[in-house]
């Protein structure tokens, strides 16, 4: 499974940063973005599904494996 | 509560969020609103103001920028005379382009690193206010508590004398809350607030130092300094956004544990519940409404709406809309998919959301660790703010 923040969409509510910082981090303007190119480790996928299901505005999107 | 206006018969062509009825009870009027074939409401009062009920109108608004200006974002009789694109209170009240350079120079002071550090000093105020009504059976969770928290924490931040709090109350009843006053009863209320700022700004001038207040007068945008208009409007916007916002947000979660005995007995079992539970407070409680104005004439949806109308933008009637969210009406402290938009959506997402959240779990960890116990002591004696930020104002809660 793989993570990412949509730039143009995130307007840095922090909530991915904040349900999940193994996954995301954030800038000092809030603009969060995926850390390890995106990956989600093992174990972490329930968390990288919260912090999608959190964003108001849409901005985290999961790529799952095919 | 206000009700300066005379009373609303009809809630779909005469609507108006400063009645005490909307501030007692607003769950059935969105409901209601939201049911009809076309969900949003009209009223002529303010010169025309329009009240779109549901998550997808409310979103589809925010997000144009365009055909809707926050010119002003405070819902009165008169009409903002500070111009497009920079407005009154920047950024709240910016459009593109002036507003993403206006914002950007504030959103370090809160970035969620910045506000950590604001932590251990909100930790400590919050004890201290319990510490100085130990040994009441009653507390007032607005009056004696939840009230105080943010002011304390902005005049930190500002550099404001932290004793001048009940001031900066008192303008925020009279700005924020006061809007149906007439015009000019309101310009009198500002002048106040001006001559109070003014006074802070030439202090900093003089004798600059480390905070909010210092850092803009310093600030450049574009590579040349701010314009005093702009530095004072940003200060307006910092000093009162977060104060009574806040205060309510933190009030609302207050009553809500007060009267829900089950809920209140989880999370001092299950602490670890609290940022989740904190996300759903804000959704079924969310205190903002925000407003635009119509930029021109224009068909919305089928409403006919005119140049200079209003047009609020309900995030706590979205946060309850049962198309986005499943049991909208009931609060369920663990839910998994919460994608409220108490803080707004789009470009205006409100740039003090990582402090109003860190001084709301760190009021409602003091106050469970205090009390785990406790209950409304006068359901009924219960008031609620009205305008554009519904929270409770008088909240007699039982401790003893």
């Amino acid at each position: 499974m793989r993570v990412r923040v949509d730039g143009d969409k995130c307007q840095g509510h922090n909530r991915c940063y904040s349900l999940a910082p193994e996954l995301f981090d954030v800038d000092d303007y809030g603009n969060a973005h995926e850390l390890n190119d995106g990956v989600v480790p093992p174990g972490l996928e329930e968390k990288a599904r919260l912090a999608a299901a959190n964003c108001p505005e849409y901005a985290v999107i999961i790529e799952e494996d095919a | 509560m206000t009700g300066n206006h005379p009373p609303v018969t009809d809630w779909s062509v005469d609507f108006d969020h400063a009645d005490p009825t909307y501030a007692a009870d607003p769950y059935p009027i969105w409901e209601e609103i939201r049911g009809r074939g076309c969900p949003v409401a009209h009223s002529d009062r303010y010169g025309g103001v329009w009240f779109p009920a549901t998550h997808e109108l409310v979103s589809e608004i925010a997000y144009d920028t365009e055909r809707f200006t926050s010119r002003s974002v405070l819902v009165t009789e008169g009409r903002p005379l500070a111009p497009a694109p920079q407005g009154i209170a920047p950024p709240i009240s910016s459009d593109p382009p002036f507003h993403h350079g206006a914002r950007r120079l504030l959103l370090p002071a809160f970035s969620p690193k910045a506000i950590e550090k604001l932590e251990p000093f909100t930790r400590a105020y919050c004890h201290e206010l319990l510490d100085a009504v130990a040994g009441r059976e009653v507390i007032d969770g607005a009056v004696d508590y939840s009230q105080h928290i943010p002011v304390r924490v902005i005049a930190k931040m500002l550099g404001f004398p932290l004793e001048d709090a009940d001031t900066f109350r008192k303008f925020v009843h009279d700005v924020l809350e006061s809007v149906d006053l007439p015009i000019e009863r309101r310009l009198e209320n500002f002048l106040e607030l001006d001559a109070y700022l003014t006074a802070q700004v030439e202090d900093h001038l003089a004798h600059p130092r480390d905070d909010l207040t210092s850092f803009l007068l310093d600030a450049e945008m574009d590579g040349a300094p701010l314009q005093p208009e702009h530095v004072g409007g940003t200060i307006v916007l910092l000093l009162l956004a977060g104060i009574d916002t806040t205060w309510s947000a933190i009030g609302s979660s207050l009553w809500h544990l007060a009267g829900h005995a089950a809920d209140r007995q989880r999370l001092v079992a299950e602490p670890e519940l609290l940022p989740l539970a904190i996300e759903e407070f804000l959704r079924a409680y969310a205190p903002v409404t925000m407003a635009r104005l119509v930029v021109d004439d224009m068909d919305f949806h089928g409403c006919p709406m005119k140049k200079d109308e209003w047009v609020l933008l309900p995030f706590p009637s979205a946060n309850r809309d049962p198309a986005a969210f499943d049991r909208a009406d009931e609060v369920i402290l663990d839910r998994e998919e919460n994608r409220h938009a108490a803080f707004g959506l789009g470009i205006h997402r409100c740039a003090g959301s990582n402090l109003a959240r860190m001084e709301m779990r760190v009021a409602l960890e003091v106050w469970l660790e205090r009390f785990p116990e406790f209950s409304l002591a006068d359901p009924a004696g219960v008031q609620w703010s009205g305008g554009q930020v519904r929270g409770p104002r008088v909240l007699p809660i039982h401790v003893g």
